[in-house]
């Protein structure tokens, strides 16, 4: 059985290994169930407001004979919602849909780039299989067992599913930077992310955090009001004299 | 390294935040399609060499780092924006339906040969089966078709009556497309899946057609399926095929490797399965609109089943987009 999710890396012309870290058997069924539950209620939107209209009054019933409007109008589009949703998404969204990007996880080929519509399709045909006998189990046991994580479907179509690191943030700008001397590239890390975080933190925890922050890196604590003590790490950020 | 010098090379690495930044701005702008602009495209390489070397820089300068982890992410994005082939839809599809299905169809052929006889063995099995022993029909029909034939009748006439063609031809073509995909995608059971499907179709098929001959229905079971049925049936030989070069490539890998070879045996063979569901969409609305018809006599559906066969073999052999271009020997 596989160990922890690998990183895919990927020799590139440049020499520098492009690293993507393999997202494992959770993030994945986390992808699935959202967009399980996007599509159900894609295609149940689609269903309730079309037999609304085809019925011209409050009520869902279909008609009593085999009725080829009902079918084209209401039935069809609303099932071609739910079983073409990944098919058709992944292809315009070039290997994410809605549940993949909520979970930040993305498709790729084998060469770290986009993978080909032919990619796409046949990972998705091949959910026949993976999602025999019920729930994804032959998917999900794949997933389990294989090193990258690969459903049966992504081993033909050459595919992985790796995370997006859209979280990634962007380092300090270059007026945080100043404060070098005084402060290590770590340290002027741990600043700028403490003020990022400050509105979403509790106030006990970021007074508490500030305090340790400027405590370590040398800054007398003028203050242990939740204003003074954000202003002093602003200051312990931008250096004496230095602007944001 | 002193700490000192270390600190300092950190340092000069993060002066170049900005440049990262509108790096990955231009990255995401033309995978997003979002610029036209020549001059972003023609930067992008130099983003991309500009990135790799500040990456390698932070790997070992700032290992644990959220810049390190912003440049990876920006450099895994301008890797998948650089090597991404653009996407010309009526182009591929021309050297699809051109070039590359019939180039499947000539790769393919000794399998499209061994699923035919085996689909044929097993109609023949499956009417000896069912002419030798009339009660084992049970195994493969449903009551209520058996007992409609047991009254002379075919489960299949006055269907028109119950069931609109439209409807009638969705749900049969969705349930053929799904037999032919799941045929091609059970050669993953080393073929095993595939020789399954293509068996149990062929027994049900042999079946039926020896309980009707019982029953003295013969001429009419063959009036209805003439239509559909030469291009239904070639279609299951072809996504057998399919599935069956996908089992050997699992059984016999070659030096590629097992996962490996499944793969380029899957994506090629799988140029063929977007042939065989536009050919069933076809057969489905052919099926649901002609078959059952009792108003459209013999003549016409032989001529329809004949026509779309040689449709079929057009579209297969690439002549229906123009002339095939054969890979240099």
């Amino acid at each position: 059985m596989s160990g922890s999710a690998p990183d895919l890396n990927i020799e590139s012309d440049t020499g520098i290994d492009v690293s993507l870290p393999v997202a494992g058997p959770g993030a994945r069924a986390y992808a699935f169930l959202l967009d399980w539950h996007v599509r159900v209620i894609l295609a149940l939107a689609w269903f309730t407001i079309a037999a609304l209209i085809f019925n011209g009054s409050l009520r869902l019933a279909p008609p009593l004979t085999n009725d080829a409007h009902w079918f084209g109008f209401v039935v069809t589009p609303a099932l071609a919602i739910y079983f073409l949703y990944h098919c058709a998404l992944e292809l315009l969204m070039r290997g994410r849909t809605p549940g993949k990007r909520m979970a930040g996880v993305r498709i790729v080929a084998r060469d770290g780039g986009m993978p080909s519509a032919g990619a796409l399709l046949t990972r998705n045909v091949f959910r026949l299989l993976d999602s025999l006998p019920v729930f994804y189990g032959v998917g999900l046991t794949a997933t389990i067992v294989t090193r990258e994580h690969l459903r049966i479907g992504d081993m033909a179509a050459g595919t992985l599913l790796v995370y997006e690191r859209a979280d990634a943030r962007p380092p300090p700008t270059r007026a945080q930077q100043r404060a070098m001397p005084r402060l290590d590239a770590a340290g002027v890390e741990i600043v700028a992310e403490l003020l990022e975080r400050w509105p979403t933190l509790d106030v006990e925890a970021r007074a508490q955090l500030a305090r340790a922050a400027l405590a370590r890196f040398g800054a007398a604590v003028a203050g242990d009001t939740d204003d003074s003590l954000h202003a002093q790490l602003q200051t312990l950020l931008r250096g004496p004299g230095g602007d944001t | 390294m002193s700490d000192r010098r270390q600190q300092a090379l950190a340092a000069s690495l993060l002066q170049r935040a900005q440049l990262w930044r509108d790096a990955e701005a231009r990255s995401r702008r033309l995978a997003q399609g979002r610029t036209e602009d020549a001059r972003d495209a023609t930067r992008m390489a130099d983003d991309y060499r500009l990135l790799a070397h500040d990456l390698a820089r932070a790997r070992r300068l700032l290992p644990d780092s959220r810049t390190r982890e912003y440049l990876e992410a920006a450099y895994a994005r301008a890797h998948a924006t650089l090597h991404h082939g653009a996407w010309r839809l009526g182009a591929t599809l021309l050297t699809l339906f051109r070039d590359d299905i019939p180039a499947v169809v000539r790769w393919l052929r000794p399998y499209i040969l061994w699923s035919s006889l085996i689909l044929v063995l097993a109609m023949g099995a499956g009417y000896a089966l069912v002419h030798r022993y009339p009660e084992l029909i049970a195994l493969f029909a449903s009551p209520d078709a058996i007992a409609s034939v047991e009254r002379g009748k075919l489960w299949t006439e006055g269907l028109l009556n119950i069931v609109p063609p439209s409807v009638l031809s969705v749900q049969i073509l969705s349930n053929n497309i799904v037999v032919s995909l799941f045929a091609w995608c059970a050669g993953f059971l080393f073929g095993l899946g595939t020789l399954y499907m293509l068996g149990l179709n062929g027994l049900m098929l042999g079946a039926a057609f020896a309980f009707v001959s019982l029953h003295g229905l013969r001429d009419q079971f063959l009036t209805f399926i003439v239509a559909h049925g030469c291009v239904e049936l070639s279609v299951m030989c072809l996504s057998g095929a399919a599935g069956a070069a996908v089992g050997e490539a699992l059984a016999r890998p070659g030096e590629s490797g097992r996962i490996e070879s499944f793969h380029l045996a899957a994506l090629r063979s799988g140029k063929l399965l977007i042939a065989c569901v536009l050919l069933l969409i076809g057969a489905g609305l052919i099926e649901g609109y002609v078959s059952p018809n009792p108003r459209i006599p013999l003549g016409a559906r032989i001529a329809i089943g004949v026509s779309y066969w040689l449709l079929m073999v057009l579209l297969l052999s690439g002549w229906l987009f123009g002339r095939p271009r054969r890979p240099a020997a």
